[in-house]
């Protein structure tokens, strides 16, 4: 059983179908990236995966659960799938601690005592375990970002999705975000991003899955794809963003 | 023309108990408002449809039409409706009505600006709608509206005045019994006035030490 298994998703936006019947398997410890121009559908994927937005139709499970906003066990089911933001989206009035712990500590996760050592193990594995006590405004956008990393991590998640993470960076706070997400898959973390970093689908990803007009175009091996692209839409794409 | 406040402190009691009476006005009708704004706020962004136009009827016609006149419907319309309150009550009653009106669109405002990233952030790490009201949108809501939120509040505060006319015994009717009896006009408003102005300043200074100690997180300039 994959970990997570998408079947003829269909979603629509008023009159705009922008998913129009996506069959994906993820498997577990799969480092798959989902690349395709704005408008593909992409990240509606995403959000449909962990239920922030409802599907029209088709089925969505992951570990074999099937997935609906009206489940009645949804929550303990986003605790088990991390979602990272492109902006961010770390809660300004809380520091880096507690923006970490409050889920984890709410949840029952972890008692209170226990909070700072859960953060600071965390915040270690993003390397950012001396900006324990800082508020998110007095950080940078990488390290922002590796916050919001480690603050999924607390969760201990069986599954990441990455929403478009470095596109709201400066060039040169790519690279620390990106390496934080390679040490993670490294450690066999299940992933599903979405990304226009194409060294990283080339080199790190284990499937590499093209859209284009809300269906999966191309999908398989990364390297293959990118050396032999099936169709002249990947290759426009792969040549696009070289 | 020769100013004389001596004859004024033979009143200093009542002075003071007219004070109280502002104060406990304010408080009372700040409480009451802020309850109906809460709700109000709450209903009016997510409630049934007869409900949020029951409410911005509520809104409009409160903010449209003078304060004093709902004070006197209160006190003067509604005994004939048979519900007759005392003066304090019947203005406690207006003030939070009319406080509450502002309120809801206060706090609505507030709620409306926090990023819908941020509630969908709090969701996606399993946490409950209260949950995510109380640890991620409250604080940043309340930030978001405390300038004008205390604005009103000293509006209130100064409005209170108005419960003088269907004599409820708060400063303002104070001073107009102690200018009765001393005619010394000037020096009576003076006080008074000066106790207001003391009393807003001092709320102010309150609020601005409430406000570094509540709200310490850095903001993007």
């Amino acid at each position: 059983m994959a970990l997570v298994e998408i079947r003829d998703v269909h979603k629509s936006f008023g009159s705009v179908e922008v998913l129009k019947g996506i069959t994906l398997d993820v498997e577990k410890g799969d480092i798959v990236t989902i690349i395709g121009r704005s408008g593909s559908g992409k990240s509606t994927l995403l959000r449909c995966i962990n239920a922030l937005e409802t599907i029209d139709r088709g089925e969505i499970r992951i570990e074999g659960e099937r997935i609906a906003a009206d489940m009645p066990n949804l929550r303990q089911l986003r605790q088990r799938v991390g979602i990272v933001f492109q902006a961010f989206n770390l809660f300004p009035h809380l520091t880096v601690e507690r923006n970490i712990t409050l889920a984890p500590v709410l949840t029952g996760k972890v008692p209170k005592e226990k909070a700072r050592d859960l953060a600071l193990d965390v915040l270690a594995r993003v390397g950012l375990a001396d900006k324990i006590d800082a508020w998110p405004e007095q950080l940078s956008g990488g390290q922002q970002q590796r916050v919001a990393i480690a603050r999924c991590l607390a969760m201990s998640p069986h599954l990441m999705l990455f929403d478009e993470v470095t596109s709201a960076l400066d060039p040169e706070l790519v690279g620390e975000v990106l390496k934080v997400m390679e040490d993670m898959a490294r450690q066999g973390m299940t992933m599903i991003l979405v990304t226009h970093e194409m060294g990283f689908a080339r080199t790190v990803a284990t499937k590499l899955v093209f859209m284009h007009q809300g269906r999966v175009w191309e999908q398989g091996n990364p390297a293959e794809l990118f050396a032999d692209p099936k169709t002249p839409e990947l290759k426009n794409f792969i040549s696009s963003v070289k | 023309m020769t100013l004389n406040f001596s004859q004024l402190w033979r009143y200093e009691d009542l002075l003071a108990q007219g004070t109280l009476m502002t104060l406990l006005l304010t408080v009372i009708a700040a409480g009451a408002g802020t309850l109906i704004g809460v709700g109000g706020a709450v209903l009016v962004r997510g409630g049934p449809r007869p409900v949020r136009w029951a409410i911005r009827g509520y809104i409009e016609v409160i903010r449209n039409t003078p304060a004093l006149i709902q004070l006197f419907i209160i006190f003067f319309v509604l005994p004939s409706l048979g519900l007759r309150l005392p003066p304090f009550e019947a203005a406690a009653v207006a003030l939070s009505i009319y406080f509450g009106a502002y309120a809801i669109e206060i706090i609505r405002a507030g709620l409306d600006a926090i990023p819908r990233a941020q509630l969908e952030a709090g969701q996606c790490l399993g946490l409950t709608r209260w949950q995510v009201f109380r640890h991620i949108v409250l604080l940043p809501a309340l930030r978001t509206i405390y300038p004008a939120f205390t604005s009103q509040f000293v509006l209130l505060l100064l409005g209170t005045s108005l419960a003088s006319q269907v004599s409820a015994e708060e400063l303002f009717h104070v001073g107009g019994f102690i200018e009765s009896r001393t005619f010394r006009s000037f020096e009576v408003y003076a006080v008074i006035c000066a106790i207001y102005f003391a009393l807003v300043m001092a709320f102010k200074l309150a609020f601005a030490g409430l406000e570094r100690l509540i709200f310490r997180w850095p903001m993007r300039r």
